[in-house]
């Protein structure tokens, strides 16, 4: 499959930090790849290479197949602003007709505007917004110039559950229409609920880069959750709290948790064995990675 | 290329329109002077109030130019808009073109009062063709303070940027002979007039309007000016860029 963005080997440094080291990273057509790491992991350093914003340090970093700071080659790529700078004297229908001046494709407005529920403000003034609404049209710049490819940092954060859902739908759409998507997020739900393919960073490096299954898999702890008054030493356990009266153990062999609690004769119920969220999993390799260093 | 250079225009000129505060402050201030000023002072002798009437409309394109543009320059700098619009696909010129013709834009409109209440209120007098020449001088005239503009807004941080440009503006509009004529100036201010580029822009226009002979010191020191802020600014922006988008 064709790769539409590339980092080869990228570092960056600002000054002493080293933001990004030596990462190499392929997202080809198609993808929808979720970008997870902790604030100062280097994933907006990484965004702001892709999108011809900063320059590496040392290493090459391709966008659809040219120098993300050429004009050109970045009219294939939608990026989203953040919503707190919009300007607030311009219309919404303003500010996306000035966006999709810069493309020689442009996606419909109206059709635009709908598909982020947005069809009844063209004429309101960005200032006269909501923060929901300001988020959902900054989202929706990204698409105006029918990009092949969309980098959304952060896309839902602060919304609502339905603003956020509304959100996912208009993601998935373009996804299904063949576009490719880069995505960041603090909401592992989100990440879990819209990517394949996650691609976690920390401390500048790519720690882990597969499908959310294996992310989870790679852990491999699940969470075992029980409601009783004390317990006794169980093997195995990696971590474990007491919320509202349930306790919740995590381990990577729960069979053997379980059967262990079961001869010590403890007196338990409501006994449950999940997996862990994508959040449990990506503390547990961040936290090793700082344990190794 | 063109309709970019059209886009960001249409999108400064409704930021300006919408927000009128810049625009307000640049027309208030020469309309009041002629008012407070020229119309008591000079209202009846049509030369002087003819040349008084085009130092006005000087004081009110610097104004948009020195104070306007460094100020709006150094906001948008500090704005996340900024970035984004990096990352659309446009190179600088697109942005600096509809930033510029904006603000001339800016300078007629606050041309006009200063016309109306010339014409209203004083003997000052000009043919069609001479008012046309003069505008075009007073748009002339204005480059080297444009880049003064761009030049703050490159270098200072938006606060900064308000206190600097008002005292860079004020001197300099003070002894290029703008409020009194020079040759009513106190003999050093006469010597040092000519060297500001406010005197050369002004002769620009005083001899577009009234056929007067333009000093020469102070044309060659306009040109001299214009060089050097296109330096200075070009330097600003350069030097910006690098420290955000190395």
């Amino acid at each position: 499959m064709t790769v539409l963005a590339r980092a080869a080997e990228v570092s960056r440094r600002y000054g002493d930090v080293l933001a990004l080291d030596r990462v190499s990273l392929d997202i080809r057509a198609g993808e929808l790849v979720g970008l997870l790491g902790p604030n100062g992991a280097g994933k907006s350093t990484l965004i702001n290479l892709f999108v011809g914003l900063r320059r590496p340090t040392s290493g090459t970093v391709e966008l659809l197949g040219g120098s993300p700071q050429d004009p050109l080659v970045r009219q294939g790529i939608g990026v989203t602003p953040q919503e707190t700078g919009l300007p607030e004297a311009l219309k919404v229908g303003e500010i996306v007709d000035f966006v999709s001046a810069h493309y020689p494709r442009r996606a419909d407005k109206g059709e635009l505007l709908e598909r982020f529920g947005l069809q009844d403000l063209a004429r309101r003034q960005i200032g006269g917004l909501s923060g929901g609404q300001r988020r959902r049209l900054a989202v929706a710049l990204a698409f105006a110039g029918e990009p092949r490819m969309v980098f959304l940092d952060e896309p839902t954060t602060g919304l609502d559950v339905e603003a956020r859902r509304a959100l996912w739908d208009g993601v998935r759409s373009f996804h299904e229409q063949g576009g490719t998507i880069l995505l960041t997020s603090h909401y592992l739900e989100e990440i879990e609920a819209l990517a394949q393919r996650v691609v976690v960073v920390g401390h500048g490096r790519v720690l882990a880069d597969d499908t959310v299954t294996a992310i989870r898999d790679v852990v491999g702890t699940r969470r075992v959750s029980l409601t009783a008054a004390e317990l006794p030493e169980l093997p195995g356990v990696l971590g474990s709290e007491r919320a509202d009266g349930r306790v919740h153990l995590l381990t990577a062999d729960p069979d053997r948790l379980v059967v262990e609690l079961v001869r010590s004769g403890t007196p338990f119920s409501g006994l449950e064995i999940r997996p862990t969220t994508l959040e449990e999993a990506f503390l547990a390799i961040t936290s090793k990675e700082t344990a190794d260093v | 290329m063109s309709s970019l250079v059209l886009a960001h225009t249409r999108y400064q000129l409704l930021e300006q329109i919408r927000v009128p505060l810049g625009l307000v402050a640049s027309a208030f201030f020469p309309a009041a002077s002629m008012l407070a000023f020229v119309v008591p002072f000079a209202g009846d002798d049509p030369v002087g109030a003819t040349r008084a009437t085009g130092s006005m409309m000087m004081v009110g394109a610097m104004s948009a130019a020195v104070m306007g543009l460094s100020i709006s320059v150094a906001q948008d700098r500090e704005q996340p808009w900024n970035p984004y619009l990096r990352t659309l696909p446009a190179g600088p010129f697109p942005r600096f073109a509809g930033r510029i013709v904006t603000t001339m834009a800016v300078m007629l409109a606050a041309a006009v009062p200063v016309l109306v209440i010339a014409a209203l209120l004083t003997k000052a007098s000009v043919t069609a063709p001479r008012l046309a020449l003069g505008l075009a001088a007073l748009l002339a005239g204005s480059l080297p303070f444009m880049l003064i503009g761009l030049f703050l807004g490159f270098l200072l941080p938006s606060k900064a940027a308000i206190g600097v440009s008002q005292v860079v503006f004020f001197p300099i509009a003070i002894v290029g002979g703008l409020f009194i004529p020079p040759q009513v100036m106190p003999g050093f201010l006469q010597a040092l007039s000519p060297y500001v580029p406010s005197r050369g822009a002004a002769e620009l226009v005083w001899s577009a309007a009234t056929g007067s002979t333009p000093n020469a010191t102070g044309i060659v020191m306009l040109v001299v000016w214009t060089v050097a802020a296109a330096l200075a600014a070009g330097w600003a922006y350069r030097r910006d860029e690098g420290r955000r988008f190395s």
